[in-house]
């Protein structure tokens, strides 16, 4: 079994400084989307699920900070954690507040302050000005990147504390990505045989 | 002979147990679950260890031979 690194191993390093990138400059979180689009391209043009299996920076990030690190108890996840119904329900709330955080954008692109905060846990609220330095671009797009921010750096946090508690990779078993992108397949998969 | 199983219910396709097996026994087909060739297949547990949805598990199974 040939066991050489190939280039995609490497992607836990983006994934490292993006985190880094918004401490800095807020629009960088802009990036994120590539996080977003390409495993449901991918997932929806060929059907698979390469992302996760091969290229998720995240999922790296964490087994390598889980595993090689040794951050991780390495305990099962409870089964109530691991269920479809807790999967698909923490997708909706996922999806329900990242309508919210579009809606902010929307306020803002219709006038609307720009609040320079980044939200944990969806609660939380830090001031971030310092990230902010204006912007050649109008207001909503460093609306949509304090945001955005929230989100990734919040899934992080959270994929983290699961990481040290269970498993390294334990997001994986309730990332929404995984799941929208499992879902598709599960559908193309299904159109296929019929 | 020990094999592993995957619980398709469980398995959400991640692709930990892809790379974890050292006998290229596991392929994720379509993306939809985690499907283990019986004949590569040493059961040693590497997967079912590492997968974050536990959703593997070894078990003995009966053989012809």
């Amino acid at each position: 079994m040939n066991k050489s690194k190939k280039w995609y191993d490497y992607l836990w390093i983006f994934s490292a400084i993006y985190l880094v990138l918004g401490f800095f400059n807020i629009l960088f979180a802009w990036l994120g989307m590539i996080c977003f689009i390409t495993p449901l391209m991918i997932a929806i043009i060929k059907g698979n699920k390469a992302y996760c299996n091969k290229y998720c920076g995240r999922g790296q990030l964490f087994s390598l900070l889980g595993g090689r690190f040794g951050l991780s108890r390495k305990k099962d996840m409870p089964k109530w954690m691991r269920s479809p119904y807790f999967r698909y329900g923490f997708l909706i709330f996922f999806l329900t507040m990242f309508g919210i955080m579009i809606w902010n954008t929307y306020l803002v692109f219709v006038g609307a302050d720009l609040k320079q905060v980044v939200t944990l846990f969806w609660a939380f609220k830090l001031p971030w000005h310092w990230a902010y330095h204006g912007t050649l671009f109008a207001p909503w797009v460093a609306q949509f990147a304090f945001g955005f921010y929230s989100v990734m750096l919040t899934s992080t946090l959270i994929g983290f504390i699961t990481m040290i508690l269970f498993k390294p990779r334990s997001w994986c078993v309730y990332c929404p990505m995984g799941t929208m992108t499992q879902m598709v397949c599960k559908i193309k998969s299904h159109n296929k045989e019929n | 002979m020990k094999k592993a199983f995957v619980n398709k219910k469980y398995c959400v396709a991640c692709g930990c147990c892809l790379t974890t097996c050292k006998m290229g026994a596991i392929t994720i087909p379509r993306g939809v679950y985690a499907v283990i060739d019986d004949v590569k297949c040493i059961g040693c547990g590497m997967c079912a260890k590492k997968c974050p949805a536990s959703a593997i598990t070894i078990k003995e199974t009966a053989t012809d031979e």
